[in-house]
């Protein structure tokens, strides 16, 4: 590796770096890929960064495993704790804004003044959604006039657990504008950062590994976007799946990942673009409800009016 | 004392006029089909034959949409919506004026009891009208998103079990957000769908705003991978839905899909039992059974089971099952021969596993399609009686003890489209309503539906709703949706 040959002539003086191996987040632990496999991440020139570990299969169903088990404790917590929980999020991030800075820089090859807007975003983002999660009932929600003596009401509420493709290009702002508005609700999410770009998502990990978010109502895989996604798109306990992420990863067509989530009717939210192209978005427009309501059920309720 | 025998009392047919055959109904009036073929449309009490209707081609298929295309583009993307809103007044308005026809027929095509086509279909499927022709000139109250306009051509599938009212759930909607319609009804029940072709002409809504092409699953499959359809919207069996999700994968073709349903209806020991034995009889023997949402599952607290059991089959051995045009019927006949064997299989399915099998044993008439009024007790959940969904006049009883294994067991199955509850305590209806996958729950009551309430399911029952604001939203895109 050319980089270690560098790194080796560099001055006496100036300390020997200790380098990290990254792991997944699953259930709220750091585990080891249970494939024992790595894999070299480098800055957007080429030069090495780190070693992520490179997610299997049976890492993606373990997560499944996690989120499916966080979810009947997040989808119950009160919309007021999940709000202070995502908000949590945004201040643990405020924390550590320098490294997503440099992460952000040598990841998407942006300048600092860039790489600042975008974590500045990322943060907002969370402050945002945090905001929602006790109105999203009584926007979304509310009484039915039926024609007869009955109270009916309609309420939102979480489809179960979302598989996510976290956005190739947006390594940061846009992996948080696909995991906000599913948590927000109280869904649980298994997530696939992006493939070439995945440092800041790690180190997103390691923020929500210290704020307040329950082990497995976020867990993140790093690895192939084309190995992993197609068990994600194909496991009958995921209830929905958001493809963002398809768009330039590579090998992956996101047809093929609509097709695999037809068989137990996967709500499916496709890429943006048109026909069977898939482009990835620009993040850093404001959002709006979609990606909230795309992972809500509606659940209506009817009982007789009487003395 | 000797019990009063029921003098029949049939609503009479001559309100129906048919015709002998049906073409398809293309921008604004009937044709005959290019290369399409013919079948009859019976009626499941007598096997007699009713009429003969269209198999549409994919080559009729495509004049449909055509046809909706040119609408879409012309006189109704134009239309302001206060004056859509005011054709589908005159729709609803029309229904109501001809409701008696309709209700006649829908039980001669479909099998269904004349009480509950007159009471519940025709009535709700002008309700439905009314309440969206309301919406079409206020739908930036409807809180859509940014942005919010039709998708255009929008193909529709619908089945035999309540033919009218699921056209109307489809249509009502779809015209009020300002999109065009090819519709195809159940191959069984093609006639109610045909006479409200008629209605709209009497409307004199423009040509080609809705299609109604008639056929079996090919015609659907058309529909569905017609190139220029923006929209489809579905209700059927879970199969199907799957295919037409699988149709669409990769296409920017958006879907809505309405299911099949396993509901549990759960009895707790503190629920009024007569009220709540009324309930198990509606929720499971309403319409055959032929419901997507029937409380199909019966589950009801171990200490109260016996009593309930014996006052359920009490109540069961009244039922009248019989001639759908007679006022007095309870339980008409099984919409199909398929469907008839599908019963059939499924109830053989529940003995051979070792359910015990119960009937009221009331006598069947010799022609048509006919199934008692079954219960199976002793039900355990790997039961494909308690697993599939049967879709006929068939209870599987189960028993719990607890609230939280009552939970367990309604959510054990791949659908979530309803379920119910019966308890006196209020504080327990909300902890169920919160803890059911299910997307309506209905508490101390069953099976009600108004157009104002949005109805569909969680997990393998399908996405998307239907009525409320909520169905709106089905039928338009966003800004950020498109």
């Amino acid at each position: 590796m050319p980089t270690t040959s560098q790194r080796t002539s560099q001055r006496a003086d100036e300390r020997l770096d200790v380098r990290k191996t990254y792991k997944l987040y699953i259930g709220g632990k750091f585990p080891r890929s249970e494939s024992g496999r790595s894999y070299e991440v480098t800055d957007s020139r080429g030069r090495f960064l780190a070693n992520a570990s490179q997610g299997s299969r049976k890492d993606a169903r373990d997560a499944v495993v996690a989120a499916r088990g966080a979810f009947a404790g997040w989808a119950g917590a009160t919309a007021y704790n999940r709000g202070q929980v995502l908000y949590r999020i945004a201040e643990v991030m405020e924390g550590r804004r320098a490294q997503f800075v440099a992460e952000v820089r040598a990841s998407e090859g942006v300048t600092e003044r860039r790489a600042e807007t975008l974590v500045s975003a990322a943060i907002d983002r969370w402050v945002w959604y945090a905001g929602w999660s006790d109105k999203i009932a009584q926007v979304l929600g509310g009484l039915n006039p039926v024609a007869g003596p009955y109270f009916d009401i309609s309420a939102p509420e979480p489809t179960g657990v979302v598989g996510i493709l976290a956005p190739q290009r947006s390594s940061l702002l846009g992996l948080v504008s696909v995991i906000a508005p599913a948590i927000v609700s109280g869904n649980t999410t298994v997530v696939l950062t992006s493939e070439l770009r995945p440092l800041p998502a790690i180190t997103f990990s390691e923020a929500l590994a210290t704020s307040d978010v329950p082990g497995g109502v976020v867990n993140l895989i790093t690895g192939r976007t084309a190995e992993v996604a197609p068990w994600i798109a194909s496991h009958r306990d995921v209830n929905a799946i958001d493809l963002a992420g398809a768009a330039e990863a590579d090998g992956v067509e996101w047809g093929d990942l609509e097709l695999a989530a037809a068989d137990n009717l996967k709500r499916v939210v496709r890429p943006a673009g048109e026909g069977a192209d898939a482009v990835e978005p620009d993040w850093t427009a404001d959002p709006d409800l979609s990606r909230i309501q795309a992972f809500l059920e509606t659940k209506t309720v009817w009982h007789p009016k009487g003395r | 004392m000797a019990k009063f025998e029921y003098a029949p009392a049939p609503e009479s047919r001559a309100v129906v006029d048919l015709k002998p055959s049906y073409g398809l109904f293309i921008n604004g009036e009937f044709t005959d089909s290019e290369g399409g073929s013919a079948f009859k449309s019976i009626s499941p009490a007598t096997e007699e034959v009713l009429a003969e209707v269209t198999e549409a081609s994919p080559a009729d298929v495509d004049r449909a949409v055509a046809a909706a295309r040119r609408a879409f583009n012309g006189p109704w993307g134009r239309m302001s919506g206060a004056d859509r809103g005011k054709y589908l007044f005159r729709i609803a308005r029309i229904l109501q004026e001809r409701a008696r026809e309709f209700a006649v027929l829908e039980s001669l095509d479909n099998g269904k009891p004349i009480r509950e086509s007159r009471d519940v279909d025709v009535p709700l499927a002008a309700a439905h009208f009314f309440y969206h022709a309301g919406w079409a000139d206020k739908l930036e109250y409807a809180g859509l998103g940014a942005g919010a306009r039709p998708h255009g051509v929008v193909g529709q599938v619908i089945p035999w079990n309540f033919p009218l009212l699921m056209l109307a759930w489809k249509i009502a909607p779809a015209l009020a957000t300002g999109n065009t319609v090819v519709i195809k009804p159940a191959e069984t029940t093609p006639l109610s769908a045909l006479l409200f072709a008629e209605v709209l002409q009497q409307a004199d809504l423009p040509p080609g705003v809705v299609n109604i092409v008639t056929g079996a699953g090919p015609t659907g499959q058309a529909i569905v991978d017609h190139p220029d359809i923006d929209k489809l919207a579905f209700t059927g069996s879970t199969g199907v839905g799957k295919m037409i999700a699988r149709s669409i994968a990769g296409t920017r073709k958006k879907a809505t899909l309405e299911l099949g349903g396993k509901a549990a209806n759960i009895i707790f020991d503190d629920a009024p039992i007569d009220q709540a034995v009324e309930g198990i009889v509606n929720g499971i023997f309403f319409n055959q059974g032929h419901v997507c949402c029937a409380g199909s599952r019966l589950l009801v607290q171990e200490s109260i089971a016996d009593e309930v059991e014996k006052r359920l089959k009490r109540r069961l051995a009244t039922l009248r099952v019989g001639d759908p045009l007679d006022k007095n019927t309870d339980v008409g006949a099984i919409n199909s021969k398929a469907q008839l064997s599908r019963i059939t299989e499924l109830t053989d399915a529940g003995e051979a596993e070792g359910a015990e099998r119960w009937d009221n044993g009331c006598p069947l008439p010799d022609k048509g399609f006919w199934f008692r009024p079954t219960v199976f007790t002793g039900v355990s959940q790997t039961h494909r009686i308690a697993q599939e969904e049967i879709f006929g006049p068939v209870l599987s009883v189960l028993t719990f003890r607890t609230p939280h294994e009552a939970v367990a067991k309604a959510n054990n199955t791949p659908y979530g489209l309803s379920a119910g509850i019966w308890t006196e305590k209020g504080s327990r209806i909300l902890w169920m309503a919160d803890q059911l996958r299910a997307g309506v729950v209905w508490a101390n009551t069953f099976n009600k539906f108004d157009p104002t309430s949005p109805f569909g399911g969680y997990k393998e029952s399908g996405y998307g709703r239907e009525g409320g604001k909520h169905g709106l939203a089905a039928y338009v895109t966003t800004e950020s949706t498109r």
